[in-house]
């Protein structure tokens, strides 16, 4: 080559230019491709995040509903820890069909004239149902005497209900069936817009986990509630895991209806316990296409779940008590069975809290429902006996023949004996999940129902001639999953779940060919407004402020955990110790040096974490918080859902206040159940702390407060911490220039 | 085995954790397999910037994607050993930011500043390692910037920093 431009060299610098066009084109692909790869992880790892602690959560209120139940079933009915909570095992006092009407009465409550939402007129029209929906839209609330009255007209109707409801696609009617809504209003008004209202021409079904989380779960319910009423052939509602008062209470819905309806929200709140009891439990379509919210296991058989008394089950978490039939032939919903049963009960231990042995706190903390079901059998072969003595001495005024005595209870004996067997029928029905190895294992994460594999999918849609289960339960990142060689879908309705971008919704439509076809959507004016790689990231962000928050919980126990790696006192540990620590401590199975840059935002020092550094970036800021030991505080903030949910617990007429003894109950119950020493003088310090009117009584939402989580990173981050709040937190939090 | 906390180069015990933590990300069964098609993601993820013809390359005996057997699957026991070669030599090294900005630059042929979108996807379908359609949107969407429909390539390189400690 030489210099001047010769033919020769034109056409080389032509070929040459070529080369490096192509040369760049695929640099920049390589590239492209490399961080689409790194952002793909990522997205996994954040998903990863968001669902161990999601399901943690679940496990962490069963535990607690163990805990609670096993001091139930061990204190005498005169102590006052066992008053304290008795009142969420107590089944609905009110018996009789005439006494409920009574008590739910809405005719006396008053609509002002200044009320400017819908009113409504029994029987309810389709025009109020689309009126209704409407007036949600415009952020309306409906007034207290007409969610009373829809409630009763709902819990009429869905007596009247079997517990499989059996449908068809008749007339070429495309069924659509949708997924978990879990309060959020959006994804329901997304839907209807895009697949109309529900008609005559255009059946639903509703398959469970309406409320909690969101933060508009009543409106919801009151949509779906109008349109069964209007449409009762049309429209059908399948029992969720969440339609549970007991979930209720840590996932936001008892919040929001105590929020919302100040006045009235307790009568709500209990006319709904006994609405959701009566949901009904599956649909068939077609006699093909079984729909239902969790799942089913090795055992489950529809026959048996067709004959339950599903409206004993007011929540899926403790097997119901023993009935007995009155002389009329009704059952009788008593308090009286858990006293009079409990002083026969051989095992009873005439303690209080001061007296708990240890012994026993491990087991029951660790316990699943499986162990509690076991635990059952026994007593219920118990409650026979005791309850065949009681029958005898109550007859007595009846006489009834010898023969019909006898038949009568041995019949109830099998019956008690397969209260078990039932119970274990729809926990499995609500909380199983499927999993891709063969066989049915417990489902020790969620801490009830199971996990189910392909062989048990195939032997129960052979068994019951079927071919396909649709079912909810899981979210999922395209709102929808397939599962078990398509004979299992998972269809999943409430978009953005995690946070803004983390997924979208679905539901799915079924014609007379049972092919099933899906559309997806996503609900978030801003989320079309975010690129792709936005959008990831603020779910990325979000995912990492609540792992943020999960980590520092746990500071106590890294700093033991990452000091047995630094022996000689460095302060510095390299990155691969520094995960190995963390993980033993928070068992997330996470990929924690792929998330060590997000976590640890200082330098590392050659190669080096210094972790007292790590540590003081976090730090809880609280109200006059400093004089309080810190070890405390960070156990309390590990498990501040946990003692959030015993305070509502606590606060039976649901105030949002307690008292100060009832507080220092509460202490002494969070104390045994943690397994942690609080004196009396700590105690006392936290009252002077919170009770700042000092007028003897706490506010719940005060003391809350006083655990928030500040680090310098998370101000900037507006994330939604979903599994550390509840519904009201959440609008709480967008307006906090703290968080 | 020997650790030298000093050095910042790689240690064979935590490449080994690198590479099965990525691995496991596309384990959906938890059976250390993943789909042979998931694997360029996961060799992407872990710092490597291959070609598309190493990322098929089944003849060479230290490529991380020879061990493929009949179910399309890669086995973690094979893959492992592969892919911990592959980060100890350096064998997909990155692409230097500078040599990825001339690459755009020779593509802005009028000196611009900016690629108009047709003109990436020309270049990003029709030449070199080519992309599917999917793709192309994909890209597009992520790099053009919405109000004036343009790939302002120099913001983009800036932004999208590769995190080196993996």
């Amino acid at each position: 080559m030489g210099c001047g431009v010769s033919k020769s060299d034109q056409f080389h610098k032509g070929s040459r230019k070529a080369v490096t066009t192509i040369r760049s084109a695929v640099l920049i692909q390589r590239w492209y491709r490399q961080y689409i790869a790194r952002t793909e992880m990522k997205r996994r790892y954040t998903w990863h995040i968001f669902q161990s602690i999601e399901y943690s959560g679940e496990q962490a209120q069963i535990k607690l509903y163990n805990f609670l139940g096993y001091l139930m079933d061990n204190f005498t009915p005169a102590s006052n820890e066992r008053n304290l909570i008795s009142h969420i095992f107590r089944e609905n006092e009110v018996c009789r069909d005439a006494e409920w009407e009574r008590y739910f009465c809405y005719k006396n409550i008053e609509v002002p004239e200044i009320y400017s939402g819908p009113h409504l007129t029994f029987p309810l029209t389709v025009e109020q149902a689309v009126g209704l929906v409407e007036a949600f839209r415009n952020k309306k609330q409906l007034h207290s005497r007409y969610v009373l009255q829809l409630l009763l007209e709902t819990w009429r109707q869905l007596r009247m209900l079997p517990n499989i409801n059996r449908i068809s696609t008749c007339q070429s009617k495309e069924i659509t069936i949708c997924g978990d809504l879990h309060g959020q209003l959006d994804d329901l008004l997304l839907i209807f817009y895009k697949n109309d209202m529900p008609s005559l021409e255009n059946p639903y079904v509703f398959n469970g986990d309406f409320v909690d989380r969101g933060k508009d779960s009543i409106e919801i319910l009151l949509i779906l509630f109008s349109f069964l009423l209007v449409y009762p052939s049309e429209v059908h509602l399948n029992r969720g895991n969440h339609e549970d008062h007991i979930i209720n209470l840590r996932y936001g819905f008892t919040k929001e209806v105590l929020t919302k309806y100040k006045l009235h929200g307790k009568r709500i709140l209990k006319l709904l316990q006994k609405i959701f009891s009566w949901l009904p439990l599956a649909t068939v379509i077609d006699q093909k296409v079984l729909v239902l919210h969790g799942g089913i296991s090795d055992t489950t058989d529809l026959a048996i779940l067709a004959r339950v008394d599903r409206h004993n089950y007011v929540s899926a978490l403790r097997p119901p008590k023993k009935r007995h039939q009155s002389s009329a032939g009704m059952s009788i919903d008593s308090d009286m069975d858990l006293d009079t049963s409990c002083r026969h009960k051989s095992f009873l231990r005439q303690n209080s809290l001061a007296f708990l042995k240890p012994i026993n706190r491990q087991s029951f903390q660790n316990r699943s429902l499986q162990d509690f079901s076991d635990r059952l059998k026994v007593s219920a072969v118990e409650e026979v006996e005791i309850s065949g003595r009681r029958r005898s001495i109550l007859d007595k005024d009846i006489n009834p023949p010898e023969n019909e005595r006898t038949a009568a209870a041995s019949s109830e004996s099998l019956n008690s004996l397969t209260v078990v067997d039932e119970w274990k029928q729809i926990l499995d029905l609500l909380w199983s999940d499927p999993m891709t190895q063969d066989g049915c294992v417990p489902n020790e994460v969620r801490g009830g129902g199971c996990y189910w594999g392909p062989d048990v999918t195939e032997d129960f849609l052979n068994r019951h001639n079927l071919q396909l289960i649709i079912r909810s339960h899981e979210c999922k990142q395209e709102g929808y999953e397939f599962c078990h060689n398509r004979k299992v879908l998972t269809l999943f309705s409430a978009s953005n779940y995690y946070d803004v971008g983390s997924n979208r919704g679905a539901y799915v439509k079924l014609g007379p060919d049972l092919v099933p076809y899906l559309i997806q959507y996503q609900a978030s004016s801003m989320i079309r407004e975010l690129t792709v790689r936005q959008s990831a990231g603020r779910t990325e962000r979000s995912a990492l402020k609540v792992l943020r928050e999960q980590v520092f919980a746990h500071k106590s126990d890294l700093l033991c955990a990452i000091k047995r790696f630094d022996r000689n006192n460095t302060g510095l540990v390299c990155v691969s110790d520094w995960a190995s620590a963390v993980e033993s401590v928070m068992h997330l199975g996470l990929p924690w040096r792929m998330l060590r840059s997000q976590l640890v935002p200082g330098k590392i020092h050659g190669g080096m974490i210094d972790y007292h550094e790590w540590f003081n970036e976090l730090a809880i800021k609280g109200v006059n918080a400093d004089h309080i030991d810190q070890s405390l505080l960070e156990t309390l903030y590990r498990h501040r859902s946990t003692l959030e949910t015993i305070f509502r617990i606590v606060d039976y007429d649901n105030s949002g206040f307690i008292s100060i003894e009832d507080f220092q109950q509460t202490w002494k119950l969070l104390s045994v159940y943690l397994k942690m020493e609080i004196t009396d003088d700590t105690i006392a310090d936290l009252i002077v702390t919170i009770d700042r009117n000092q007028d003897g009584s706490i506010d719940i939402e005060e003391f809350m407060e006083a655990f928030r989580l500040t680090d310098k990173k998370s101000r900037l981050e507006r994330g939604r911490s979903m599994f550390m709040g509840t519904a009201t937190d959440l609008t709480k939090l967008d307006g906090d220039p703290n968080i | 085995m020997m650790k030298n906390k000093q050095r910042s180069e790689p240690v064979v015990p935590d490449v080994h954790k690198t590479i099965k933590a990525a691995f496991e990300a596309f384990d959906y069964e938890s059976n250390n397999r993943v789909d042979v098609r998931e694997i360029g993601t996961i060799i992407y993820s872990l710092g490597c910037f291959p070609t598309q013809a190493d990322l098929h390359d089944k003849n060479s005996r230290d490529s991380p994607v020879q061990v493929e057997d009949q179910t399309g699957c890669i086995n973690l026991e094979k893959f492992l050993p592969a892919m911990t070669k592959v980060l100890m030599e350096h064998k997909f090294p990155s692409v230097p930011e500078d040599l990825l900005l001339q690459a755009f630059e020779v593509l802005d042929k009028e000196n611009k500043g900016y690629l108009e979108p047709e003109q990436l996807a020309k270049y990003m379908t029709q030449e070199g390692e080519l992309f599917t359609q999917e793709e192309m949107d994909e890209m597009l969407t992520a790099l053009a910037d919405h109000e004036n429909n343009r790939v302002y390539y120099k913001d983009l390189l800036n932004q999208w920093t590769i995190d080196p400690d993996m």
